[in-house]
């Protein structure tokens, strides 16, 4: 076995955490049963790892197989990765039925015709999702193993997830490989990045639960504040208004929990508004700036600005927007014409 | 009776008893609440300031998250005439103690304490601050 694969598989080793090990390497298959009980699960990782190595050894495990470890851990760790979305046109209307050994073979066919020295593995899962790991070489050098990228595709919708870690130059050559495999006209990079891998999903599949209109006359009587205290004795001054921001954040970003995203980011390319006595850009031009809010949970906490008392409700719709609109990068620029505003751009 | 701010909402004003203390709670990490405060200030009477008012500052526990300067809420209890009060929410203990700190303004507030009352109460507390 080479030196590089054996180091290649100890560090994937090291990286689960000691309790998954032992489900890892057998839902990977490549070690046996039997092999799998001569190890001592209970030792320091370091131990565990060589122990695989040993056995892997002895099955003369080839790179491709080790991937197939690397695939499987990012599948069950994939928020470790920074994940972009993609989103496929086709030209025109024709739904030709998905058939996933052509789109492989045309996959690999594309990507090998560009670059000789790519790694490339596919790994299919329940929910239509194909996970592709490709590791990048050049044309003198084999591919680096320590930096794939990773393709989530699922068959029936026109969407890619893609974790790149690798040089930009080789994502155009990705794009063009995926087109072409799925049989689509043309692929773009939606403004729309996140860890989460399952909340991208749910943001572009529309999972979430959204806001319906319901026609509402009256508030709902029957709507309680969150029960703060059960002692009688304690008045809230501000009820109505408290149930008000309840219901205008309800209507916003409805009940069930909110997609997780990192990040939103705004760039501004509008005039700078002053008062005109105070001259601070003696040019007219926009005012470049940037403005990112960043959260372990940005949507829940933007949902809960409100109650907590540090917001005015209803919130800007630069900010409630972001799950309808599929997309945490904004770029605002000044709006041309009669009415001076802001308007999004694409 | 619990406020987010002044003025309360003019529709409960017939269910409401006579107001004895009104504590401000200032959180030290937002500076938002202490703008809160300066604003609902306006809407008190100014006899409150006759020793039936108390600042609350909380969140003084955490250091680094300080988002208010120590001399805004100085300023704010000299110019008021006020006591200024500091602690913790998240710590049990503190907040017990703090809970019967007020308590016992309240009782001086509401005249349940013969031969101690708000006015003095409150000058006994500043001058004591001063030095």
């Amino acid at each position: 076995m080479d030196e590089t694969v054996a180091e290649y598989i100890r560090r994937t080793v090291l990286k689960i955490p000691r309790d998954e090990i032992k489900t890892m390497l057998q839902k990977w298959g490549f070690l046996s049963e039997t092999q799998l009980q001569t190890i001592n699960f209970h030792q320091i990782k370091e131990n565990i790892s060589q122990d695989v190595v040993q056995l892997c050894e002895e099955n003369s495990a080839n790179i491709k197989q080790a991937a197939v470890l690397d695939i499987i851990y990012n599948h069950i760790y994939p928020n470790k990765r920074m994940w972009s979305v993609y989103q496929m046109n086709k030209r025109g209307e024709e739904t030709e039925i998905f058939d996933l050994t052509d789109f492989k073979k045309k996959f690999k066919r594309r990507l090998r015709s560009a670059l000789k020295n790519v790694t490339i593995n596919f790994r299919e899962y329940e929910d239509n999702a194909i996970w592709i790991r490709i590791a990048w070489g050049t044309p003198y050098t084999k591919p680096n193993q320590y930096k794939a990228s990773y393709v989530v595709y699922h068959s029936q919708t026109p969407y890619i997830f893609i974790s790149a870690s690798m040089l930009r130059s080789n994502l155009p050559l990705l794009c063009q490989a995926l087109v072409v495999a799925s049989n689509y006209h043309d692929i773009r990079e939606m403004e729309l990045r996140s860890h989460s891998l399952n909340s991208l999903k749910d943001i572009v599949f529309k999972r979430y639960s959204q806001n319906f209109q319901t026609y509402c006359p009256r508030p709902l009587q029957e709507r309680n504040v969150a029960p703060e205290s059960a002692d009688l004795r304690i008045i809230h001054e501000n009820k109505s208004e408290k149930e008000r921001i309840q219901r205008v954040n309800q209507e916003v970003f409805g009940d069930g929990p909110q997609p997780k995203l990192e990040f939103a980011q705004y760039k501004l390319e509008t005039m700078f508004k002053s008062d005109p006595k105070i001259d601070v850009l003696d040019k007219k031009e926009p005012f470049r700036c940037l403005v990112k809010f960043s959260s372990p949970h940005l949507l829940e906490s933007l949902k809960s600005l409100a109650p907590a008392g540090l917001a005015d409700a209803p919130l800007s719709p630069l900010l409630t927007c972001i799950p309808q609109k599929a997309r945490n990068y904004f770029k605002i620029r000044e709006k041309k014409g009669l009415f001076p505003g802001s308007f999004v751009s694409p | 009776h619990l406020a987010t701010s002044l003025p309360l909402p003019s529709e409960r004003d017939h269910l409401r008893p006579r107001i004895d203390l009104i504590a401000f709670m200032i959180d030290i990490k937002s500076k938002y609440s202490l703008k809160n405060v300066e604003a609902s200030l306006a809407h008190v009477d100014a006899s409150f300031f006759l020793g039936k008012v108390c600042f609350l500052v909380t969140g003084v526990g955490r250091v680094n998250y300080c988002s208010v300067e120590m001399n805004a809420i100085w300023k704010l209890g000299e110019v008021y005439c006020s006591p200024v009060l500091f602690c913790e929410l998240e710590l049990e203990g503190i907040r017990v103690a703090t809970a019967q700190r007020l308590l016992r303004m309240l009782q001086i507030c509401a005249g349940h304490v013969p031969g101690v009352s708000a006015l003095s109460f409150s000058s006994l507390m500043r001058s004591s601050a001063d030095e």
